[in-house]
């Protein structure tokens, strides 16, 4: 019965800790440490975005590269995070927000890279043909025709990118860079568990939002009216 | 002066044999773990997957099963290890959870891929040639599906040696232990030893499922 009813009670617990008011208000109240995560990992994927999208739209328009567009992924796949960051901190960049922005902008840059990669070889070969045919610049075909049929998984890559980059932001504390993660770090190392599952709850109900409103952004934001919408739903008939 | 000089212990240098030589048991007991916590988590995200995949495509419920695991997999690890931790404490159980749940959203994407990838008029050959449900699932769709299943096993074990290292959070991080007391005694050698050793680890599991997959899949071979 007990393992049934710590849960529950740990539950109630943080809840009556989210409910505190006092957990609102000050330098390490929740307001702050959400805007701390948010200001970090917004100022890192546009970094990583600045960098990743002209290298890939670009190794994509002129077809080469492939190679390397696509095994940056899995290079970034086999590196540990927690362990470059800790690399970073021991040696040059010491504890602080530097050297969890640089990690998350090199965490940010793969599934930018692979996707927008992906998304522009994928463009069918002979609409770009003809777009060239019809007079269009290079920069024209680019523009007007391969970014606009690739964008659904531009934004793909844009939003893998921000999700990732959010999971390392909460990582962050732990390298005194603020952050919502520093509710996690805080109730490991006092013990409290009111802390610990209210910050946990947090940082997965804002990664989960900022996942959301990048869905809600692909499909509105969408250049392109789609018959077969990739990654769509398909509703079973009945 | 003297010999302590040119101890890298006491220098703290970034490669430091002595280390590596006097601290082989902390060493090869962290691997044990980090490769223990790895195999354990991917094994059962792989038995959990298939029989989930095969039951959600039978009732059509292959999507929702998609939307649920992406919830997951959004999730950051540090958010889910601390969510976990009211119900299994500070124990490997609770990295092991962690770890199976992202491994399974790898797994289960690639198994669904593989097995809606198997062409309908090879299914229909096998039914005509009186295959029932399950003969046509195990001899044929899970073989023709296998290329793409054991992709993801390689995705997925990759990901789980890196994210292993997040367990030190409860104290059972394998070689991410080591970095976390080399960031907290800010000690070099240990920090780059165990993180070298971890990607090695990545990179050994992955060629080794390059070769298994080599092994189960000798007609892939001409193809690609």
């Amino acid at each position: 019965m007990t393992s049934l009813v710590v849960p529950m009670s740990a539950l109630g617990d943080a809840v009556s800790w989210l409910g505190d008011l006092s957990h609102w208000q000050g330098q390490n109240g929740i307001p702050i440490l959400t805007y701390q995560i948010l200001k970090l990992s917004f100022l890192a994927l546009v970094i990583a975005a600045a960098i990743a999208l002209p290298i890939a739209l670009w190794l994509g328009h002129v077809g080469r590269g492939g190679a390397l567009a696509i095994n940056i992924t899995n290079v970034g796949r086999a590196i540990p995070i927690y362990a470059l960051m800790v690399v970073l901190a021991v040696g040059p960049l010491g504890l602080g927000q530097r050297v969890t922005v640089i990690a998350l902008v090199l965490f940010g840059i793969p599934p930018i890279v692979t996707n927008t990669y992906v998304g522009v070889r994928g463009v069918d070969r002979d609409t770009v043909e003809a777009a060239r045919g019809m007079g269009l610049t290079a920069w024209q075909v680019l523009w007007r025709v391969e970014v606009p049929l690739a964008f659904l998984l531009i934004m793909t890559g844009l939003r893998l990118a921000a999700v990732q980059i959010l999971a390392t932001a909460t990582l962050g504390a732990y390298f005194l860079a603020g952050g919502l993660g520093f509710l996690i770090y805080d109730g490991f190392s006092r013990q409290d568990q009111a802390e610990l599952v209210s910050g946990a709850f947090l940082v997965a109900a804002l990664a989960l939002l900022v996942e959301g409103l990048f869905e809600l952004l692909q499909r509105r934001l969408d250049p392109v009216r789609r018959t077969d919408r990739a990654g769509g739903v398909s509703v079973p008939r009945v | 002066m003297g010999p302590l000089a040119s101890d890298c212990l006491v220098r703290n240098t970034w490669v430091c044999p002595k280390y590596v030589r006097t601290r082989s048991s902390d060493l090869t007991a962290a691997l044990t773990q980090h490769v223990e916590l790895t195999t354990v988590s991917v094994l059962i995200g792989l038995a959990v997957a298939l029989p989930l995949a095969v039951v959600a495509r039978r009732l059509r419920l292959s999507s929702l099963l998609l939307g649920t695991a992406t919830v997951v997999y959004t999730v950051p690890s540090l958010a889910l290890f601390s969510l976990l931790v009211p119900f299994t404490g500070l124990s490997s159980t609770t990295v092991v959870i962690g770890l199976v749940l992202y491994s399974l959203t790898i797994l289960l994407r690639n198994v669904l891929a593989g097995l809606d990838g198997v062409a309908a008029d090879v299914r229909e050959a096998a039914r005509g040639m009186g295959f029932g449900r399950t003969r046509l699932l195990l001899r044929v769709e899970l073989p023709l599906a296998l290329p793409t299943i054991m992709a993801g096993l390689r995705v997925a074990t990759v990901s789980t040696v890196a994210l292993t290292t997040i367990g030190f959070l409860v104290g059972s991080g394998g070689l991410g232990n080591l970095i976390q007391d080399g960031l907290q005694s800010n000690f070099k050698a240990e920090v780059l030893t165990a993180s070298v050793l971890c990607v090695l680890l990545a990179v050994v599991a992955d060629l080794l499922l390059l070769v298994v997959q080599r092994v189960l899949t000798p007609w892939a071979r001409s193809q690609s």
